[in-house]
C-alpha cells in the first residue's frame, strides 16, 4: 500500500485546469482563441489587442522560461521583447497562416537574438575563473552518499521512520502502518531521529 | 517597466493594420534594385553595340533569363522569410533550377566541343572582369534588397540576407548582360553564377547585423 501510494506521487502531477482535453485539442483551442482576439486586433479592437497580448505573455513567460533556466532574471525582459516584436511586426501575419506559427517564428527569433548576444557578451568580458569548476554534477551524488553514512548510525526504528516520511515522502498514518507503530511513536521516532542527526551533522562525524 | 503596463500601451495604440501595404513597400524597394543596376551599366558601361543582332540569337535571351529566374524565385523567397513562421516549401530549391540548367547546357556544349576549344569556352575574352563587374553593380542592388526586407519581419537573418544578395546578384547580372558581349554557356555557367554568388555570399555575411530588428 506504501508503495503505491509513493507511485502516485512521483508521476508528475495532472494539469487541473483541463484534466480529460488531449494536447492536441488544447492547442487548437489556443490557437482557436488567440487567432479571433487578434484579427479584433488587427481590425482596430483595442479590447481585443489587451486581451491577445496578456494571454500571449503568459504562453512566452512559460516558453521562454523553459529555455532559460541560467538565464530566469532575463525572462521578463524577453517577454516585453517579444511582444514589441510582434507589435511592429504584426502587420507581418497572414489571415490564413496559423498564428500559432508565426509568433513562435518571432518568439524563437528573439531568444536565438538574446542567447547570441549573451554569449558574444560572457565570450568578451567573461573572466577565465567563471563557474565551470564552482559546482561538480557529482555533488548531488555525494551529498546522498553522505547522508546514508549518517544514517545508518541511528538506532534502527529512528532510521526506518526518517527514511520513509522524509526521504520517501509517506505521511504519517502510513508509516505507522508500514512499522508496526503508533503514529504518536512515528511522530517521536521522526522528532528525535532528525534531532541526533544534526547533532552528529553539528559534530562533523 | 512592468509587462502589464507595456500591454496597455500597445493596446492603446491598436489601429486598423492593413498587411497588404507593408507587402507593397516590400515590393517598391525590391523592384528598384534591378532598375538601379541596369541603369549603372547603361550610364557607366554602355550597352554592347551589336545589340540589336545580339537580340537576334537565342543565346541572348538565355543569358537574360538565367538571372531573371533566379531573381524571380529570389523575390517569392525573401517575400516568405519575411513572414515569421512562413514555410518556404520547395522555394529555396526552386531557386537554384536556372542555375542548374545552365550548368547542364555548359556541360552539353563543352563535350560537344574539341578539346582544345574547351578552355576559351569557358574563360571567353572578359572573364576577368565579368564576375567582378555583376558583383560591383550588384552592391547599390543589395541596399534596396535589405531596405525592402527591413519593411517585413525576418526571423532567420542569415537566410534573409543570402537571399537578398542573391536577388541583388541576379539584378547586377540581369543588367550586366546588356553590355557583355558573351554568348557561349560554360562561361555564364561560371562567371554569371560567381558573379551572382558573390553578393549571396556578402548578404549572408551581412544579414546578421543590417537585418537584425
Amino acid at each position: 500500500m506504501l508503495t503505491g501510494t509513493m507511485g502516485v506521487r512521483l508521476q508528475a502531477p495532472s494539469r487541473s485546469c483541463t484534466p480529460r482535453m488531449p494536447a492536441q485539442d488544447r492547442f487548437a483551442a489556443t490557437e482557436a482563441r488567440l487567432h479571433a482576439q487578434f484579427s479584433a486586433a488587427l481590425a482596430g479592437d483595442a479590447g481585443a489587442y489587451r486581451g491577445f497580448l496578456a494571454a500571449l505573455s503568459a504562453h512566452l513567460r512559460a516558453f521562454f522560461r523553459r529555455r532559460m533556466t541560467r538565464f530566469p532574471d532575463d525572462v521578463e525582459d524577453l517577454v516585453q521583447e517579444t511582444l514589441l516584436a510582434v507589435h511592429h511586426g504584426r502587420h507581418t501575419w497572414r489571415d490564413g497562416q496559423p498564428l500559432t506559427a508565426w509568433v513562435h517564428g518571432i518568439a524563437r527569433y528573439k531568444l536565438v537574438d538574446f542567447l547570441r548576444a549573451r554569449s558574444r557578451h560572457e565570450a568578451l568580458n567573461d573572466p577565465l575563473d567563471d563557474d565551470l569548476f564552482a559546482a561538480s554534477d557529482t555533488e548531488a551524488a555525494e551529498t546522498r552518499r553522505d547522508l546514508e553514512q549518517m544514517l545508518g548510525t541511528l538506532p534502527e526504528r529512528q532510521r526506518r521512520v526518517l527514511v520513509m516520511m522524509k526521504l520517501a515522502g509517506a505521511s504519517v498514518a502510513e508509516t505507522a502502518r508500514a512499522t508496526g507503530q503508533s503514529e504518536v511513536s512515528v511522530r517521536v521516532g521522526v522528532h528525535r531521529g532528525l534531532k541526533a542527526l544534526s547533532a552528529r551533522f553539528r559534530s562533523g562525524t | 517597466m512592468k509587462t502589464d503596463d507595456l500591454i496597455a500601451l500597445l493596446s492603446a495604440d491598436a489601429a486598423p493594420v492593413d498587411p497588404r501595404r507593408a507587402g507593397r513597400r516590400f515590393d517598391a524597394r525590391l523592384a528598384l534594385a534591378p532598375l538601379l543596376a541596369l541603369g549603372l551599366v547603361l550610364l557607366f558601361l554602355g550597352p554592347r553595340p551589336d545589340l540589336a543582332a545580339a537580340a537576334m540569337q537565342p543565346m541572348f535571351w538565355l543569358k537574360l533569363a538565367m538571372p531573371a529566374g533566379v531573381a524571380g524565385v529570389a523575390w517569392l523567397l525573401l517575400r516568405r522569410l519575411g513572414h515569421p513562421g512562413a514555410p518556404l516549401g520547395r522555394l529555396p530549391g526552386t531557386a537554384a533550377v536556372p542555375i542548374v540548367a545552365m550548368w547542364l547546357l555548359a556541360a552539353v556544349v563543352l563535350l560537344q566541343a574539341p578539346a582544345a576549344d574547351r578552355l576559351s569556352l569557358v574563360l571567353g575574352s572578359t572573364w576577368r572582369d565579368c564576375a567582378l563587374h555583376i558583383a560591383l553593380l550588384a552592391l547599390p542592388a543589395l541596399a534596396f534588397a535589405f531596405a525592402a526586407a527591413r519593411q517585413l519581419a525576418p526571423t532567420r537573418l542569415r537566410l534573409a540576407g543570402a537571399v537578398a544578395g542573391l536577388f541583388a546578384g541576379a539584378a547586377g547580372a540581369f543588367a550586366y548582360a546588356f553590355h557583355c558581349p558573351e554568348v557561349q554557356a560554360p562561361f555564364l555557367a561560371v562567371w554569371y553564377v560567381a558573379g551572382m554568388l558573390l553578393p549571396a555570399a556578402l548578404g549572408a555575411l551581412l544579414g546578421r547585423s543590417w537585418l537584425r530588428w
